[in-house]
């Protein structure tokens, strides 16, 4: 079985967020970037076929060199090969366009993607990226097991879950619950020095299509200052309720 | 203890300076430490206990001769990745980096620099593996700064020597499956032998009651007419220069390792001056404790340009010793001045075992003393710049 995961090059959770150029690019200057956790659920599910059923797991990522050092520790987590498309992820579409093709161009019968990134949180390339490529889909899924041909996974729904049968070639939009947090590795010495040795290939893009543009970002709003009421003073809480906060 | 929320300072954007391999390394023990050390270490510390299961994870890691060559076991790494592997560790606990720097540069180190290529082969992978724990016998009861009064020696008996004397403050020394010894031979010349656990003769009681590096075993190595193949000597460098080469290695460790308790301390008590509210505000809105944080940021950050610009050089190997000395004591200084001040920030929070700064401000007292004292290492500079020996 050929696997391929999606990887996206994502700041991490603590980093603080500005914008730049007029409220237009995300100010990548001084923020640690990760591997999108919904990527690495699957990455770390993907290492168990791997290592229990034989397959073979490549990465991809559709970004520019800043995104390698993302693949190299997808390698030294033990993937097999890296590849990443030379292009700027403009958007959910041009995503999926780029990554149709190296599924096509490597046939892989199984693609791994998180349900979303934690970034822009479009959550669009998985579908599309069934679609364009002919594939089934199960999104926001929580169990795969693959017998052959056969696939059975498990989908999250609003307050329960459904299992689902179906067949590869199948993409699936990974979570949380894929694997457990407490199952996912931290790269050992030993994976670090075999990634020096493994291929990361780089792509030059296809032509496609980017059908939204990024007009301007916004912060919420800031949490403003709080107010101390003693609790002997309800009185002033009301007022303060009333005619500050409005809201009775 | 609290949930490790660590985050690690970085104000003048040094990662910079950094291989996106060094990242990996770094990172790989950053979160290493968070998972594996921070939830257990409060405990081992107040047990006085070393957590012997987390040996495997720390090989994992590199934490064992990250530098020595990949054909002896070692991962091959520059001289910074290892700085930063212990700066991580020590990020979590001195004692827990104490076993990782004295495996790799007190006990690896001289086996490859000084060793034969037999005794490379015998015990390099097993101690990069940490299937064997090694320690490093230098200190004697009563020479300590004065290691070349040593009065450890053996005799040549034909096929094989024979060992006597007594160390004292030996780090690993209670669970150690080998000592790197080093003992005067007929002509008082110093030289390194490797003991093993089990030749008769030679035992390794335990250091009970330190309050400092609580999570460190520490011990005796006392040696009774110890039969010592001759095989077991370290042929290729004698005299005090040996052992001092290999304090080199590890001072170079303890100056980075010391930033990663510097950055923890600092951290929590940036963290602990944005939530502590007193007199109606965080106790970070006054002015004495933004000093307090003001100036830990400006050491620490201080501190990382010297150590980063000391990796450079110890990877084109032109780092001096005197460099190194001066870089531990400015390092060790830098921290445990952070660790008493952040302890303040803390108030009555900074005495528990809640948070990890009081273990750090108390293991820091033994690292400001081991590998050198701060005296020694200012006399070293001393020496360095004026050409005098004030030692003696
Ligand atoms: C927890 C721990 C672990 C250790 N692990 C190891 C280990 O694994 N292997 C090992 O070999 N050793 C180890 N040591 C020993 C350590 O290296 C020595 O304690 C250190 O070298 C100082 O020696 P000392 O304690 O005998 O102090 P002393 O040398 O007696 O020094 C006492 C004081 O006198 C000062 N002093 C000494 N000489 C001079 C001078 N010429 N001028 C001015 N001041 C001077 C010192 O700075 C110090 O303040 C460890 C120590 C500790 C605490």
């Amino acid at each position: 079985m050929k696997i391929l995961v999606c990887i996206s090059h994502v700041p991490d959770t603590t980093s603080k967020i500005n914008f730049s150029e007029g409220d237009t690019k995300f100010d990548t200057n001084g923020v640690q970037f990760i591997i999108n956790p919904n990527d690495e659920y699957g990455l770390t599910r993907a290492m168990w076929f791997k290592e229990k059923q034989g397959a073979t797991v490549d990465v991809v990522n559709v970004g520019g060199p800043e995104t390698e050092p993302t693949l190299r520790k997808a390698l030294a987590l033990g993937a097999d090969g890296a590849i990443r498309v030379n292009t700027p992820a403009l958007d959910g579409f041009a995503v999926a366009e780029q990554l149709a093709k190296v599924v096509k161009d490597g046939a892989y019968d199984l693609v791994i993607a998180g349900r979303e990134s934690i970034d822009y949180n479009g959550g669009m390339v998985p579908g599309m990226l069934a679609g364009l490529t002919d594939a089934n889909f199960v999104n926001t899924c929580i169990s795969l097991e693959i017998d052959g041909t056969n696939a059975k996974a498990i989908r999250e729904i609003d307050g329960g879950k459904e299992t689902v049968t179906t067949a590869l070639p199948l993409v699936i939009g990974a979570q949380k619950g894929l694997v457990e947090e407490s199952d996912l590795r931290i790269p050992n010495m030993r994976g670090i020095m075999m990634a020096r040795k493994k291929p990361l290939t780089v792509l030059e893009p296809i032509e496609a299509s980017t059908e939204t543009v990024s007009v301007k970002f916004e912060k919420p709003t800031p949490k403003g200052a709080v107010t101390l009421v003693s609790p002997d003073n309800l009185d002033e809480l009301v007022q303060l309720l009333h005619t500050e906060a409005k809201v009775i | 203890m609290k949930p490790d929320l660590f985050e690690a300072p970085d104000y003048y954007n040094l990662d910079d300076l950094l291989t996106e391999e060094h990242k990996l390394v770094r990172n790989a023990a950053r979160s290493w430490v968070k998972r594996e050390v921070s939830p257990i270490i409060e405990d081992y510390a107040q047990k006085g206990a070393f957590p012997k299961h987390i040996i495997g994870g720390l090989a994992d890691i590199g934490a064992f001769g990250p530098y020595i060559p990949e054909a002896y076991g070692g991962a091959g790494l520059d001289q910074i990745s290892y700085g930063l592997i212990m700066q991580e560790i020590e990020r979590g606990d001195s004692g827990i980096r104490s076993t990782a720097s004295v495996q790799s540069s007190l006990v690896m180190y001289p086996i490859w620099k000084y060793g034969t290529e037999a005794q490379r082969k015998k015990y390099l992978p097993k101690l990069a593996s940490g299937e064997w724990m090694g320690c490093f016998g230098l200190t004697e009861p009563d020479y300590g700064s004065n290691p070349s009064g040593m009065t450890t020696h053996f005799k040549d008996m034909g096929d094989h020597y024979l060992l006597n004397g007594a160390k004292m403050w030996i780090s690993n020394a209670p669970f150690a499956q080998i000592a790197v010894v080093w003992a005067k031979d007929e002509t008082g010349r110093i030289h390194g032998l490797i003991v093993e656990r089990g030749m008769d003769g030679f035992s390794t009681p335990e250091t009970h009651n330190k309050w400092s590096l609580r999570a460190s075993a520490t011990g005796e190595l006392i040696f009774n007419n110890v039969k010592i193949p001759k095989d077991h000597i370290l042929p290729n460098k004698s005299g005090l220069s040996a052992p001092l080469g290999c304090l080199d290695s590890a001072r170079y460790g303890i100056a980075w390792g010391a930033i990663g308790a510097a950055m923890d301390c600092y951290d929590t008590a940036l963290r602990y001056s944005k939530e502590r509210m007193q007199f109606g505000k965080p106790i970070g809105q006054f002015q004495l404790q933004q000093k307090k944080l003001a100036e830990m940021i400006t050491e620490i950050t201080k501190a990382q340009l010297l150590t980063w610009r000391l990796g450079v050089l110890k990877n084109e190997n032109k780092a001096t010793s005197a460099q190194i000395s001066m870089a531990k004591r400015n390092n060790v200084e830098m921290a445990i001045t952070i660790a008493r001040e952040a302890r303040q920030i803390l108030g009555a929070m900074g005495i528990s075992g809640e948070y990890s700064i009081m273990r750090h401000a108390m293991n820091l007292e033994s690292v400001i003393t081991y590998e050198g004292t701060h005296d020694i290492h200012l006399l070293i500079t001393g020496l360095d710049i004026t050409g005098f020996n004030a030692f003696k």
